[in-house]
């Protein structure tokens, strides 16, 4: 292992009557830059050359560089047809030329297209699209079996999972749901008092930040936060528990992971989501509120009283409502694609984007379905 | 220190009063050893010994509590990153359970070592991962994903990857843990031809006595009681000749 530089590897031949014999010189290393084989050894067929040798008494030192160019050599060699011999090669040379040759252990059938056509892509997606819609509806109906169990007190569920799985998506998200809601408030304030200005209606935009909090967008801020935050955070948990095996172990010693790991995640997010959207309301209208009062020069009373006559509590429930189909979304998704998670860490990282993925889509689809219904009830 | 001169020059790596630990709990303290270059090398001892603690001192992913680790001259633990750095390329690590990446095909985790520390071309390197493959039996395997093949060829993989840069000195832990007696058999072959063509030292941790007997030049025993080595030798002869009960226990599966 000495550091001085080694002499630079050359290749020559010469022929010695039907022979033709390769004479490697130097060092042929990693670090090595390679000569350019001579003409010989590119067509050894025309010169009348049945068998190739070799002759390395000038090799200095070589590694598995040198054992690829022999490899190479004796494939050509093979399909020109002409012997090539290993008894003058090094020990270690042969020594490892007969290791690779030695058959696997096991023929590789064909590891599967990992290639994609733009075509094909498009198909899965569509596909992957329609599958995750039934699945998710399926495990939810699995989760709700679960949930009638334990109502009769026969599902195997631990309170204090659950309260601990709590206190990490409901108090925990206070600070990014605080900051989020304020920033929407102060927005649809800004926005709405351009609009409203021009006819001089400042005033209501309280009305505005207030039924626009109330009805869609705190509840949907908070649906796409927890998606992100903690959708993922469960696809994490139990995709690493999926590719320990560990979600195997529990199935194994009768406990079922839909009543263990995933009815405490379910019921600690459809609880908290709406506790957050009641938060996130009062965080939104707050931040509606600095504008008004700062920007648009309208009294503190005034503001309350205007938003007190723009919304009622039935307006409050839509969102509310809103709010726990989202919780049971965000949970389903994190926990569904957790449990179908591959046994690697590339596969749990998928399965994490796939769970917030999942997530937002579907708190859009939910979304826009609820409104359509509470539109066609009149609510 | 030792006083012989070329003591140094015949050792591939050089551990002198190491004692290594977590903290203030000390696993095994004043280990002193050799390992010949060209040898097969064994640490072993009971499970919960301290070889994987040892053997994360000895590849620096854990600073000793004391002593020193030299690869020929140099202490890699005084050493500055770059030369420790460039220690790191001149030896490679099997893991236990292969530790592939599993974003990459066999061949691109046999191949990355050689793109990241060396100027050679793609095809270069596809070929040198494919020779370093077909040398572990898993010729044809090259576009596979590390999921898609069994715990064993995982291992094996992880056996390649190891000598992906031709490395001085290649260190393997427990390399037949959880493999057949038959895969296991074959793994010792492996080893042995590899060390035998490539001529390189190889360093191993592990407890299966089968294997320590049919590869093993040299070895230590760590005791757990004794937190320190009890015996070193060739561990045949330490079996036919060793007075010390513990290691007679050990090495006969505790018929002494
Ligand atoms: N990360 C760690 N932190 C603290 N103690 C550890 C850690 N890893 C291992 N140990 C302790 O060090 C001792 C030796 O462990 P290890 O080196 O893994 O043993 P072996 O590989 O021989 O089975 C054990 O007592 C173990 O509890
Ligand atoms: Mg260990």
């Amino acid at each position: 292992m000495s550091e001085t530089t080694p002499a630079a590897a050359a290749l020559t031949t010469r022929t010695d009557d039907t022979r033709l014999v390769v004479c490697p010189a130097g060092a042929w290393t990693l670090a090595a830059t390679l000569p350019a084989s001579p003409a010989a050894l590119h067509a050894p067929e025309p010169a009348g050359v049945t068998r190739i040798a070799f002759d390395c008494t000038g090799l200095t030192a070589w590694d598995s560089r040198f054992v690829v160019f022999v490899r190479e050599l004796e494939e050509r060699c093979a399909a020109a047809g002409v012997a090539l011999e290993r008894d003058d090669l090094p020990q270690g040379v042969r020594r490892l030329l007969e290791l690779a040759d030695a058959a696997p252990e096991r023929a590789a059938e064909s590891p599967g297209g990992h290639e994609r056509a733009f075509l094909r892509e498009v198909g899965l997606q569509v596909i992957a699209f329609v599958r995750s819609a039934g699945e998710l509806i399926e495990f939810t109906g699995a989760a709700a079996v679960a949930f009638g169990r334990l109502l009769r007190g026969r599902a195997r569920f631990r309170v204090l999972d659950m309260l601990r799985i709590m206190q990490d998506v409901g108090a925990e998200a206070l600070p990014i749901v605080s900051l989020i809601s304020i920033l929407v408030g102060l927005i649809l304030a800004y926005i709405g008092s351009l609009q409203l200005s021009q006819f001089g209606a400042d005033e209501y935009v309280a009305n505005l930040v207030a039924i626009a909090m109330a009805r869609e967008m705190a509840a949907m801020m908070t649906g796409i936060i927890m998606a992100g935050r903690t959708g993922a955070a469960f696809a994490a948990q139990l995709g690493t528990m999926t590719a320990n095996e560990e979600i195997d172990a529990l199935r194994t010693a009768a406990i079922p992971p839909m009543e263990f790991l995933v009815l405490p995640r379910l019921l600690a997010l459809v609880l908290m989501l709406p506790l957050l959207t009641v938060y996130a309301n009062l965080m939104g209208i707050v931040g509606g509120a600095v504008v008004g009062l700062l920007l648009l020069d309208i009294e503190p009373l005034q503001y309350l009283v205007q938003t007190r006559g723009a919304v009622d509590l039935g307006d409050f429930a839509t969102g509310l409502i809103k709010a726990a189909a989202y919780g049971v979304i965000v949970a389903v998704s994190g926990c569904l694609r957790g449990m179908q998670c591959g046994r690697s860490a590339a596969a749990v990282g998928a399965a994490t984007t796939s769970a917030v993925v999942t997530g937002i889509v579907f708190i859009v689809v939910c979304s826009a379905t609820l409104t359509v219904v509470y539109q066609v009830l009149g609510i | 220190m030792r006083g012989a001169g070329n003591d140094e020059d015949d050792a591939a790596v050089s551990v002198r009063g190491l004692s290594v630990g977590y903290g203030k709990h000390v696993v095994q303290r004043d280990l002193d050893f050799d390992i010949a270059r060209g040898s097969i090398f064994v640490i072993m001892g009971p499970s919960g010994c301290g070889k994987s603690t040892v053997l994360r001192a000895l590849i620096g992913l854990l600073e000793p509590l004391a002593g020193e680790v030299l690869f020929g001259a140099e202490n890699f633990w005084d050493a500055s990153p770059e030369q420790q750095d460039h220690l790191r390329r001149r030896f490679g690590v099997m893991y236990q359970g292969g530790a592939l990446w599993s974003s990459m095909t066999v061949a691109e985790n046999v191949g990355l070592p050689l793109s990241e520390h060396t100027s050679l071309d793609a095809a270069t390197i596809r070929r040198l991962a494919e020779l370093k493959l077909a040398l572990v039996g898993l010729k044809g395997f090259e576009d596979f994903y590390p999921a898609e093949i069994s715990g064993g060829m995982n291992k094996r993989v992880g056996v390649a990857r190891a000598l992906a840069l031709d490395p001085a000195v290649v260190f393997f832990d427990e390399p037949s843990a959880g493999l057949d007696p038959l895969s296991s058999r074959r793994l010792d072959d492996t080893l042995l031809a590899l060390r035998d063509g490539l001529g390189c030292t190889m360093v191993l941790v592990t407890h299966e006595l089968d294997s320590i007997f049919a590869i093993a030049d040299d070895a230590i025993l760590l005791d757990p009681q004794a937190g320190t080595l009890i015996a070193q030798g060739n561990p045949r002869e330490l079996r036919e000749h060793s007075t010390d009960a513990r290691v007679r226990r050990f090495l006969l599966r505790g018929a002494a």
